[in-house]
């Protein structure tokens, strides 16, 4: 027996009080997972092009040495960091999207992960993100805790806009005592006719963040415990509120997890070696959690960031920022295998690998495939999705 | 003339001089909103007394005055041990057991230099200092986790209060060579051949120029110029190290040459593009959310003629008409630090021991010296989300009862785990915060000459209109929860 089938089975057996999530919800009921990966994650040594002399030739001191590759099939495979994702990978429901980036790439930081936030092209400035425009054109059921929740993050990322019901938090189970404490201090906090909210802006984003406040109190219960250990550190507490937020009966249609420091221009290989441990173990333990409250086949994951690195390795043991990079797609109902095109080092423009699938289409994935959305509208134009998921009748 | 005549001229001559006196006070006093304005905005939250000083002015000689008197130097002295500096070979020699000691040591430091800053806002008399060297913290960023030095984090803040309103040209020279930078944007371990392009593209980016004013070439070449800067591994002081120098010609701009980084950051002075960056980052931090393109281009020229002086482009910010309309009272919102020093200034709350505020201002989004990354914090709405707003009102309410909440703290304490130091520390320093709500209040009993209770703590109307019809403590309570008291 499988052990995810295993876990399954237990879990089927151990009689859960609040089984709330049928194995495969529809529309919003479907939880999308985004994690960042905060700083522009080195594309080339995680999906390492192992079998490409010019992969060693352009990383003399920082590639990865093909016997510690953990070889996918004859061309590609994974940091030896990822092992965690590898029994995915076995599952068929790890799915790597080769050559992710767009045209006329930028290699800001900021502006790069703007354009990723908010799906715009390289010359276009839009304000909402694209998680906040797909739920401004399809509003998520009133009954959800909230469209979206970001956690350990500051920032809002994909869901910042006027159009998402959006939430920044660290636990549940903090944010609602802290919510119901300030419930009970003086008058309620949302006014039926706040003064002034018209006229001043920042004004009516805080009348607008205390609305979200409230109507995400009124919803969230408690803590589900779990019995998946999640790793310890920032990472693995953000995968645990992950896991409670998907636990939870209201629910969120999306959630947004960070994990940063991939800004790698200097000593990359102890750094990246211990970012990618992090992240592939927290993706387990998610997996495991969501398995035993039966959210697994519910529930996309995904990772980005604003850019890869450059294949050249720079003098400070480190790369500099880049282009296009390898992604992953995993979830219950994801299709494995690699997807978009082994990285091109005999073509660099620049210095910089061209991309060979746009992450719009990866967003068209989700907005069409995953949540049966008009993706054209909120994308500004039209993306292939990939074709990277189960069909319906599969499930 | 008859006595009756003499006396009417007299009278007519008083009333005369009376109304002169008055349409004179008109023109010149600028009254207590646009006091608590202009205090505001330059510096903290004022106390009501210095509102009142401040009204009494016309806004010129207000604003002469602030900038006038403008501390270079921190009158706090320096945290202890700031100044040890520990070589990076020594560190590799260490046992496993003295470099977890040295790294314990490395955090306390860093949380003592925080500390020391924060002293340093709550108790001077040139907060305007202290925004500006905030303001540069913010524009020229570096963290303690990737600088890991009290010191060079210290000697850098020390910096950026030297030259806080000073010349940008030579502050942004100064910076570029500044030892926690050289870490902090690789340039230190930038060497010829494949250099590190981390400095160059953020000094374009971020620190003169502005995204777009730029191309990826005039980044490569720019990292080859940069590359011979290095520091001293004995003291940590800027260093030139030849050998590491790529001295090829390159082509920044359009300009070629045998370059080093003192001549890219010549020829990035020269761009215009640099004064209007540097100028819209100014008018956010002082005026509005939106700069005003023509106010905005005027302001950045002249910058750019008086050799790049910060005061004379903050002098023009001031008093533009910009800075005083209306519709600019409460378009800001205020900073973590804004709203924690502020509140702890107006209220002239005395803090014994600063410390916990960093945590403070950590749960709130601004850890300082420990900006999120190198565009530093983003600001304006980003400061406030559901996290961050509710840990605001928990504060704010903790401040304004903390006379009632003294005996609860206390049992807390008593209940606390004893491997929390830290959660002690900042539990005993919230219980001895000395603060009586009554007691404020009473300063505004029976007044009925401006400021009123609500002039000095709202920048624009409470959103919460039942808040106006409370009295006396319950006012203040309500004026500090309403969410316009978030604004500035």
């Amino acid at each position: 027996m499988k052990r995810r089938a295993f876990i399954a089975a237990s879990v089927a057996t151990l009689a859960v009080p609040r089984l709330a999530w049928p194995s495969a919800g529809s529309g919003y009921r479907r939880l999308l997972l985004l994690v960042e990966l905060k700083g522009g994650n080195d594309g080339l040594n995680t999906v390492v092009p192992y079998a490409d002399p010019r992969y060693y030739d352009l990383r003399p001191r920082l590639a990865v040495r093909r016997d510690e590759v953990l070889q996918l099939d004859g061309h590609a495979g994974l940091h030896p960091a990822l092992k965690p994702l590898l029994r995915l990978w076995q599952d068929g429901q790890l799915a790597i999207v080769q050559g992710l980036g767009y045209p006329a790439p930028n290699l800001s930081h900021f502006r790069s992960i703007e354009i990723w936030d908010t799906a715009s092209r390289s010359d276009q400035y839009l304000g909402d993100g694209w998680l906040a425009r797909a739920f401004a054109a399809r509003p998520v059921p009133k009954g959800f805790a909230a469209d979206g929740a970001s956690v350990g993050s500051a920032d809002l990322g994909p869901l910042a806009g006027t159009g998402a019901r959006a939430i920044v938090l660290n636990d549940p189970e903090s944010f609602l005592r802290q919510a119901r404490w300030e419930g009970t201090q003086g008058p309620s906090p949302v006014l039926a006719n706040p003064v002034g909210a018209k006229r001043n802006a920042a004004l009516a984003h805080i009348l607008k963040v205390e609305a979200d406040i409230v109507q995400a109190a009124s919803h969230l219960g408690g803590n589900t415990s779990f019995r998946t250990e999640f790793p310890r550190g920032p990472f693995g507490n953000a995968v645990r509120t992950a896991a409670q937020l998907a636990a939870n009966e209201a629910g969120v249609a999306a959630i947004r997890l960070s994990l940063g420091g991939f800004d790698t221009h200097q000593n990359q290989p102890g750094l990246h070696q211990r970012l990618l441990g992090e992240l592939a173990e927290g993706v387990a333990a998610l997996q495991g959690a969501l398995l035993e409250i039966g959210r697994w086949d519910s529930t996309l994951l995904m990772t980005y960031a604003e850019f890869g690195r450059r294949p050249q390795e720079n003098q400070s043991m480190g790369t500099d920022h880049g282009t296009a990079s390898a992604h992953f797609v995993a979830g219950g109902r994801v299709r494995g295998g690699l997807y978009g095109e082994a990285p091109r080092l005999a073509g660099l423009e620049g210095g910089n690998l061209h991309h060979s699938v746009d992450f719009r289409s990866l967003y068209a994935t989700v907005l069409e495939r995953w949540w049966e959305l008009d993706a054209t509208r909120t994308l500004g134009g039209r993306f292939a999705p990939l074709e990277l998921l189960t069909q319906q009748s599969e499930i | 003339m008859t006595w009756k005549s003499v006396e009417r001229l007299v009278l007519s001559l008083m009333l005369f001089a009376a109304a002169g006196a008055q349409a004179a006070a008109q023109v010149a006093s600028m009254g207590a909103e646009e006091a608590r304005h202009l205090l505001a905005r330059t510096g903290f939250s004022a106390r009501p007394d210095e509102i009142e000083t401040y009204a009494a002015l016309d806004r010129r000689a207000a604003v002469e005055r602030i900038l006038g008197g403008v501390r270079t130097i921190a009158r706090t002295a320096a945290p202890e041990g700031v100044n040890d500096w520990t070589p990076p070979y020594r560190l590799r020699q260490m046992s496993a057991a003295e470099r977890k000691l040295f790294v314990q040591e490395q955090i306390e430091r860093g949380l003592a230099l925080k500390a020391w800053w924060l002293s340093e806002m709550l108790g001077t008399d040139s907060p305007l200092s202290e925004r500006m060297t905030l303001f540069w913290h913010n524009h020229f960023t570096s963290s303690l986790q990737k600088v890991r030095s009290a010191r060079l984090m210290y000697r850098q803040n020390a910096l950026l209060r030297k030259h806080a309103l000073g010349s940008y040209a030579e502050l942004l020279h100064a910076v570029a060579k500044d030892p926690a930078m050289l870490v902090y944007l690789d340039s230190a371990t930038s060497r010829r051949g494949q250099p590190n392009e981390n400095f160059a593209r953020e000094v374009m980016e971020l620190f003169t120029l502005g995204e777009g004013n730029y191309g990826e070439r005039d980044i490569k070449e720019a990292a080859r110029a940069f590359t011979g800067w290095s520091i001293d591994r004995d003291g940590g002081d800027f260093l030139w190290r030849a050998f590491a120098h790529d001295d090829g010609v390159k082509t920044v701009f359009g300009r070629t040459g045998n370059f080093r980084g003192e001549d890219v950051i010549a020829i990035l002075l020269e761009q215009s593009a640099t004064a209007e960056h540097v100028v819209g980052k100014l008018w956010r931090e002082f005026v509005s959310p939106q700069p005003e393109a023509a106010a905005l281009k005027r302001i950045a020229a002249g910058f750019r003629a008086s050799g790049y002086q910060i005061r004379a482009a903050l002098r023009e910010l001031l008093l533009s008409d910009a800075f005083w309309a209306p519709e600019t009272r409460g378009a800001l919102i205020k900073s973590p630090v804004d709203l924690v020093i502020g509140t702890l200034r107006q209220f002239d709350i005395a803090i014994a021991d600063p410390l916990p505020l960093a945590l403070v201002l950590r749960n709130l989004g601004q850890d300082l010296l420990s900006p999120p990354n190198v565009k530093g914090w983003p600001g304006g709405d980003a400061w406030i989300t559901s996290q961050t707003l509710l840990a605001r009102k928990q504060f704010l309410e903790r401040l304004m009862r903390v006379d009632e909440a003294r005996m609860m703290t206390a049992r807390m304490e008593e209940a606390m785990d004893p491997q929390k130091p830290m959660a002690r520390r900042v539990l005993r320093a919230m219980m001895e915060i000395q603060f009586s709500a009554g007691d404020w209040v009473a300063k505004f009993r029976g007044r009925d000459v401006p400021p009123s209770m609500q002039s000095v703590l709202l920048a624009t109307a409470p959103a919460n209109e039942s808040a106006v019809a409370a009295q006396g403590v319950d006012l203040l309570r309500a004026l500090v929860a309403d969410p316009a008291y978030q604004l500035k």
